[in-house]
Parts: C-alpha cells; structure tokens; sequence
C-alpha cells in the first residue's frame, strides 16, 4: 500500500506544470511525429490545465486525432477531452462524429461504450441529428452487450431531453419495454430510467410497461438476500432500481387489471412492513437506502391515493419519522406528510400529529424544515384546529426569518377567514398580523378585511373598538392607521357614543398618527376626515381648519393637495342631505373570489397549493350556511365547461319555419349577435330554458301550445353531438315541416349539421 | 474544485459563477442542517467529509434520499479503487475518476 507521500512522488514527473505555465508550453510540431503514448499525455496535461481554470486554445486537432487510435487509454483521454472541452467548431464536430460512427459500428464493446458516453455527456443538437436514428437500433438488437445497453438507453434519454423532436417513436418503443424483463438489472434500470422520461410524454404507447414493472418490483421486494447478490447494497436489495420502479408507477393511474393492482398493494405492503422491522444493519446508508424506497412507495400512494388503509399506515410511518434522530429524515417527513393531508383518507391520521409539529416549528434548528412544518400545519388546518395553528403561527412569525414572511402572512390571513365561526376573531387575528410584520402584510390582506367588515354588520361595532384601541399603542405601523382610519371613518359612529372614544378623540388620534404616514396614508386619512364632517357635525370645525393649513392646500403632492382642496369645499358648501348621500356608509362589497389566495399561489407556483385547495374545496361542502365570503378558487368551473363551449359552438339554434298553423312568436334565435344572421329576440320564456342550459346538457329548450323543441347533447373530450328534438304538441300531423339552422359564419367551418 | 461533471449545457462564465455560488451555500452548513438544500429552481445534495464537499445537484423532482445513497455508493466506489482514497488520488487521476463517474451515471442518471 503506498503512502500518499509514494504517491505523490509518482506523480510528480507527470505533471510538472506550475500555475501560470500555459503560454510556455505547444505541441512539438513538425517533422517528429509523437506516438500515441506522449499524445496521450500532453493531450492529459492539457486537460488538467483546463481544469484547473485556464483556457485552452490549442490541442483540439490532436485530441480529435486520438480518438481515432486502437488503444483504449488512448481513446478515453481523447474522448475525455472532447467531452469537457465541447467547442463549436464544424470542421471538428464532423470529424468528431465520424469517429463516433465508426466506433459505434465497430462492435467492440468497449469502443462502443466510450463512444455512448461521449454523446451522452455532449448531447448536442448536431450529435442527436446524426445518432438519434442509431442509437434505437443498438438498444434493441438481440447481440449487445448487456453494457452497451445500459449505455444506449442512457444515451437516448439525453438525446431525448435536449432534442425530443429528433428522436422518433418507432416500433422498438415496444422493445424497450421488454427490456424491462431483461436478467441483468443494470439494464433494467437504465430501462426504467429511459420509460419514465418517454411516458411521460407518450404514456400510452408505454402503457404495457405497468404490469411488468409492477412484478419485477414484487420480485426484488420480496427477493431474499441471497438472491440479487451484486445489488444487493447493504441488505436492501436493489435500491436505486426500486425507486426508480416506483417512480415509473407514479406516471400511471392505478393500475385498472385487479390482479395487478392486488400485486402492487402486497409490494407496498411489503415495503412498508419492512420499514416497521428492526434494522439489519448500524451504517447510515442502510437506513438510507431501506428509506429511500419506503418514501418512494409512501408518495406512489399518495398519487394512487385509492387505498385507505395503505394511506393510514403510511401517514402513521410518517409520524414516526417526525421525531427521528436524523434531520433529513424530519424534513422529508414533513414534506410527504403534507401532500398526504390533501387526501380525504388520511387527513384525520395526520391531524393526530399536531402537536409533534407545532413542537417541531418552536425547536428546529433549520430554517427549511421550520418551513415545511408551517407548510404542514397550513394544510392540515381545518374547522376543529383553526384557532390553535393559527395562534402557533403567529407566535412562529413573530421570529420567522424576513424571507418567509410574506407567505407566513398570506396562510394566516387565508386561514383565519376561511374557518372563522367568529369574526371578532379574525378581526383581531388580522390585526395582530399586522401588529407583528406590518411590512410585509400585503394590500390583498387588509383589502380583505375591511371587505369583510363591511360587508357583516355584526362585527363592525367591534372592530371599530378594537381599531381604536390599537390605534392608541405609541408605534403602530402604517397598515393599522390605514385600517384603522377606514374603518373609524365608515363605523366611527358606532363607537362614539363612548366618552372615551368620542368623536374629538378619534380624530386627535388619527391626526396624531397623519405626520408620520407617506401619501397614500394620508390621503385615505383625509377621506377619513370628511366622512367625520358627514358623522359628526361636531368636529366640522375643527376638521375644516386642518384641511384649510397650508401645509394641506399647498401641499407638493398633487392628490393630497386635490382631496383638501375639494373636501374642504364640499364641507362648506354642501348641506348636510347633499353631505349625507356623498359619505354614505360603504355598501356591501360583492363575492368575489379571494385575491389573497391568487396571490399565494403566484407565490407557490401552481402545483403546491392548488391541489390542496381544490381538494379542500371538494371535501369542505359543508361550509358553515350564511353569507360567508368563501374564497374560491380561480379553477371553479367543472363541469359547465363543455356546455358552456356547446353555447358556442352551437350557436345553432333550431327555427322551424313554419309548421303552417304555427302562430307568429319569431323563433329565430340567436343569442351572440355578432353573427351575421338574421338576429331575432328569444322567445320569450326560452330565456330561462336557454339559461339552463349552462348546466344541464339536456332539456327543453322551446314550449309553446303546438311544439315542443327538446335538446339532447353529448360530449366526449374535444367533439360534441347536439340532437334536436320537435314534439307535435297538437292532434293534428303537421305538414311541410322543416327546421332551418342558422349557424354563425365563422362556427360553420366546426360544425356538421344534418337535417 | 476537484471535479465537476455536467449534464446541462451552461457558459463557462455560468459555471464558474454556480461553483463559487454553490461553495458559498454549503460551506456554511454544520451537522444540524439537512444535507440538502434548495437552489434557484433545482435542489443541492451534499456530504461532508473532512475537508471536501461532494454536491450533486438535481431537479425538484428527484428524490433526496437516492441521491445521497448515489454519492454515499460513489465515495464507496472510489474508496474500494484506490484503496483508502485520498484527495490527491482524485487530483492525480481525474481521468479515471471521471471514467467512474461516467459508469455510474450516465448522462445524468443513475
């Protein structure tokens, strides 16, 4: 065994290069040809200069060359340059790729496998246009190595990726597939690897490859250690390959066969036992593998999201995992285990673990899994624990880092308004928000709860109460006087009656507060001021001497100077009717969905918290009755889409000219006037029939005493079929009946009528 | 830097900024940290041995736990090769270091 001394020493006549040597040294050119040893290893010294962080301008032509040598180490280091040092020269990159091509043709195993990894490591546009036709072919002929195989697939994943429109789907995608069956494991991963990618853009054509992963996955699960003895990597038997199983998986529905669906929940079962047994083995990468695949399994059932009890024993594995020892294992546990409490199985097992959580949130050291312990608390919140997560929130954000403020902010002012059987209570969870990070409360936030003020009178005395009394501490941030001024301006009057927050009062307050607000405070203060004129005669006097100062009507900003200017005209020269109309209280705002929640999931990025929501919107149908603002969300369209396209689409309504009795009523019918037909009013009493239709996909549409005009129509993904029917109503047979369709010029092109 | 490998296309300027990036981010970590990290939109698995990082850096969607296995077998790997490996092994022989790295993970996949 040498010492690193020995070694070092070695090593030192190879490379002998100080930092700063490159311009001394070239190439010995000319008439001495070099043999491939010492091409070699300048082409290597060169290499290790590049590496070190110093150009190299010189030295392509050479290392181009070698890869034209028989020797392999000559070839690697060739190779090797190319891959490090990929240029865009054309005359190289030709050169380059014939090489390539006669390496791949050349059916030496190894050549072939230097040659893969060369493109898979460039993977440019030009290699994928020469090689992408190739490289199938290699991968599914009976003859390669099982080497050259793995290589291949690898390969064309990355051809894939950086050109997926040069890589065709032709008939070895069902080759490949059967690679899954292959005896050697390593090409069954590279398989796998290869399928997930392509699945994911064509899943059907990789449909077949469900079952057969799903019982090789049995296989090596319930595999015993003696079996797999070269993948077996510290008694978890073929790691990387389960995972990568289960990653396919994640690509399909569950599967629709119940055999191998019955399968697959014995594997996970199995996977999940496994995880409850003692460990085999002290070393960290035991655990690690072993676990690996049981987070794997656990987010297969969460997408699958179908078996209840599977869904309940994860979520309990998961609470375990809460409290280990490990860090890593903590965060990860968090994460699943907020993906698991969107699924309506297993919300109930994860809400038995709050309090591991909220202890979590007060003693992690990491702020990243502090975070995902918010983010747990914030999915799992409903009705029955509301008010303690969000008490544990706002004591977290009260020394949360600045970065996550904001969003912490956000999830508060969702929560407290989606599950407040009490407004009082979110009135004041509001206001402590802003107590506690004003800065980062966000418009939407305090838009919302004078929204909700407004809009329930039950709680407007009370928030006037307890705007005023905050708005007395000695700092309070400019959010509160911005709330606190509106909404003292719209229910001042509910409070006044108090002696100690009589009008005079309320106005010296927010006075006090008016010097040290920037403009747009101020100038919602001066509305303030003139809804007090309106309130309480009282103070008018007052009022119109402040806003007559100088430091008002002169004042450089040009909407503080306006507003002045204007209200105070309006205080004197209006009567108090005149006054009265103009400062009326606020109507109630309407429903509209919440832009709090738009915000969060600009925030988010649409994948986290969207399914949640919609998810929690499905579950939570039985929202406490009463006009409660209910955020929704923005996807709230489900099935009125297709009818909703059927309206236009099917600007088609049906005119029948005339059964011969038929009295007048024009029947032409044509709601979007933009067309050029021939537009007639709706019959009057189709309006509503014509309305239902938003929803329903058959009907009546048109009823009078003769005719009855049904509508029938079915959808199936992009197409529509439409079938009108017309019921003779009378005795009689009617003749020289025809139905007209007028359809609108540019719909004619979509739609096929027949008569 | 001892050895980087990449599986997406960046400009040498890129690479140098991401490197000198990356080592500001993990050097600062201590053993109560999690091994792994988030990194504009991709994550950074590292481990820590005496006085050298490896990173991988991989999608969101890859699972940490692999990864940490994948460096954990390659650190193994290496230690098996040139018995009890040291740095200056990595330094002398990147050649064949980088051969190892290829037959582990091509083109960016395990």
């Amino acid at each position: 065994m040498e010492t690193v001394a020995q070694r070092e020493e070695k090593f030192s006549s190879f490379l002998t290069l100080p930092t700063g040597y490159k311009p001394f040294f070239t190439f010995p050119v000319g008439d001495k040809a070099l043999d491939g040893y010492s091409k070699k290893k300048y082409v290597c010294k060169l290499l290790f200069i590049f590496l070190l962080g110093h150009d190299i301008d010189f030295g392509h032509m050479e290392a181009v060359n070698l890869l034209s040598s028989n020797r392999y180490t000559e070839k690697q280091i060739g190779y090797l340059f190319i891959s490090v040092l990929v240029n865009s020269n054309s005359e190289l990159i030709r050169l380059i790729n014939n090489a390539i091509k006669n390496d791949l043709a050349s059916r030496n195993p190894t050549f072939m496998g230097l040659a893969l990894h060369c493109i898979a490591n460039v993977g440019s546009r030009e290699m994928a246009e020469a090689f992408a036709g190739e490289i199938p072919k290699i991968l599914v002929a009976g003859d390669t190595m099982d080497s050259v195989k793995q290589s291949a697939a690898l390969c064309l994943l990355r051809l894939y990726r950086t050109s997926p429109d040069l890589v065709p789907m032709g008939d070895w995608t069902s080759r490949v597939v059967h690679l899954l069956n292959d005896q050697h494991l390593g090409v069954v991963t590279a398989a796998t690897s290869l399928i997930t990618t392509l699945a994911q853009k064509n899943p059907e054509e990789f449909k077949t490859s469900v079952s057969l992963a799903v019982s090789r996955l049995s296989r090596i699960v319930t595999s015993a250690s003696t079996d797999l003895q070269d993948y077996t990597y510290y008694f978890v038997p073929a790691p990387w390959l389960s995972v990568k199983l289960l990653r396919l998986l994640q690509c399909y529905p569950p599967p629709e066969d119940p055999a191998v669906r019955g399968r697959l929940t014995e594997c996970l079962e199995t996977i999940l036992n496994k995880a409850q047994e003692p460990p085999k083995s002290k070393k960290v990468q035991h655990s690690n593998a072993k676990n690996a695949v049981l987070f794997e399994a656990i987010s297969l059932i969460i997408h699958h999201d179908s078996e209840p009890n599977l869904l309940v024993r994860a979520c309990n594995q998961l609470g375990q995992f809460l409290q280990h020892r490990e860090t890593n294992l903590r965060y990860l546990a968090l994460e699943s285990m907020c993906t698991l409490a969107s699924s309506e199985f297993s919300h109930e097992a994860v809400k038995t673990h709050i309090e591991t959580v909220i202890n979590a949130l007060k003693t992690e050291r990491d702020v990243s899994v502090r975070q995902r312990a918010v983010d747990l608390l914030y999915a799992m919140c409903d009705r029955s624990n509301a008010q303690q997560i969000v008490a544990e929130m706002l004591s977290y954000l009260e020394t949360a880092d600045y970065s996550i403020r904001e969003e912490i902010v956000l999830k508060v002012a969702i929560l407290a308004e989606k599950y407040a059987v009490d407004y009082t209570w979110y009135v004041d969870t509001i206001l402590n928000l802003i107590r506690i990070a004003g800065d980062y409360v966000s418009e939407e936030v305090w838009y919302r709860v004078i929204q909700i003020v407004i809009n329930r009178d039950d709680v407007q005395g009370y928030a006037a109460k307890t705007v005023f009394e905050a708005l007395q501490a000695p700092a309070c941030h400019e959010n509160l006087v911005k709330v606190g001024g509106y909404i003292l301006g719209e229910f001042g009057n509910l409070i006044a009656g108090d002696p100690r927050s009589s009008p005079l009062i309320q106005f010296n307050l927010l006075h006090s507060k008016f010097h040290l607000c920037s403009v747009p405070t101020r100038a919602l203060l001066l509305s303030t001021y003139i809804k007090f004129v309106n309130l309480f005669p009282e103070v008018k006097a007052t009022i119109q001497d402040v806003l007559r100062s100088d430091s008002q009507l002169k004042n450089a900003d040009v909407e503080l100077q306006q507003r002045a200017v204007e209200y105070l005209r309006l205080s004197t020269v209006a009567s108090t009717d005149i006054l009265a109309t103009v400062l009326e209280e606020m109507p109630p705002f309407p429903e509209r969905e919440s832009s709090i929640l738009a915000k969060l999931k600009k925030k988010k990025g649409p994948s986290t918290v969207t399914d949640l929501e919609e998810s929690k919107r499905e579950r939570s149908i039985d929202v406490n009755g009463g006009p409660e603002p209910v955020p929704a969300s923005t996807s709230a369209a489900s099935t009125p889409s297709p009818s909703a396209d059927l309206l236009g689409l099917g600007a088609a309504p049906p005119a029948p000219t005339g059964p011969p009795p038929s009295s007048g009523g024009g029947l032409l019918v044509d709601v979007f006037s933009d067309s050029a037909s021939a537009v007639a009013p709706l019959a009057p009493g189709s309006e509503d029939n014509f309305a239902r239709f938003v929803c329903k996909n058959n009907g009546v549409l048109f009823e009078n005493q003769l005719l009855q005009i049904g509508l029938k129509s079915e959808f199936r993904q992009n197409l529509g079929r439409m079938f009108i029917f017309y019921g003779n109503k009378t005795s009689t047979q009617f003749l020289n009946f025809t139905p007209t369709l007028i359809c609108a010029d540019d719909l004619q092109a979509n739609i096929l009528v027949y008569l | 830097m001892r050895l980087a490998k990449w599986y997406m296309w960046f400009d040498d300027d890129e690479k140098q900024k991401l490197i000198e990036e990356i080592h500001a981010l993990v050097t600062v970590r201590d053993a109560k940290h999690t091994n792994f990290l988030d990194f504009w939109n991709f994550k950074i698995i590292y481990l820590h041995y005496t006085r050298l990082y490896f990173c991988i850096c991989v999608v969101i969607k890859d699972k940490i736990l692999v990864c940490l296995e994948a460096i954990y077998n390659f650190v193994g790997v290496l230690n098996e090769y040139f018995h009890n490996v040291c740095e200056l092994d990595l330094v002398f022989s990147f050649y064949k270091v980088y051969t190892m790295v290829d037959e582990m993970s091509r083109a960016g996949e395990i």
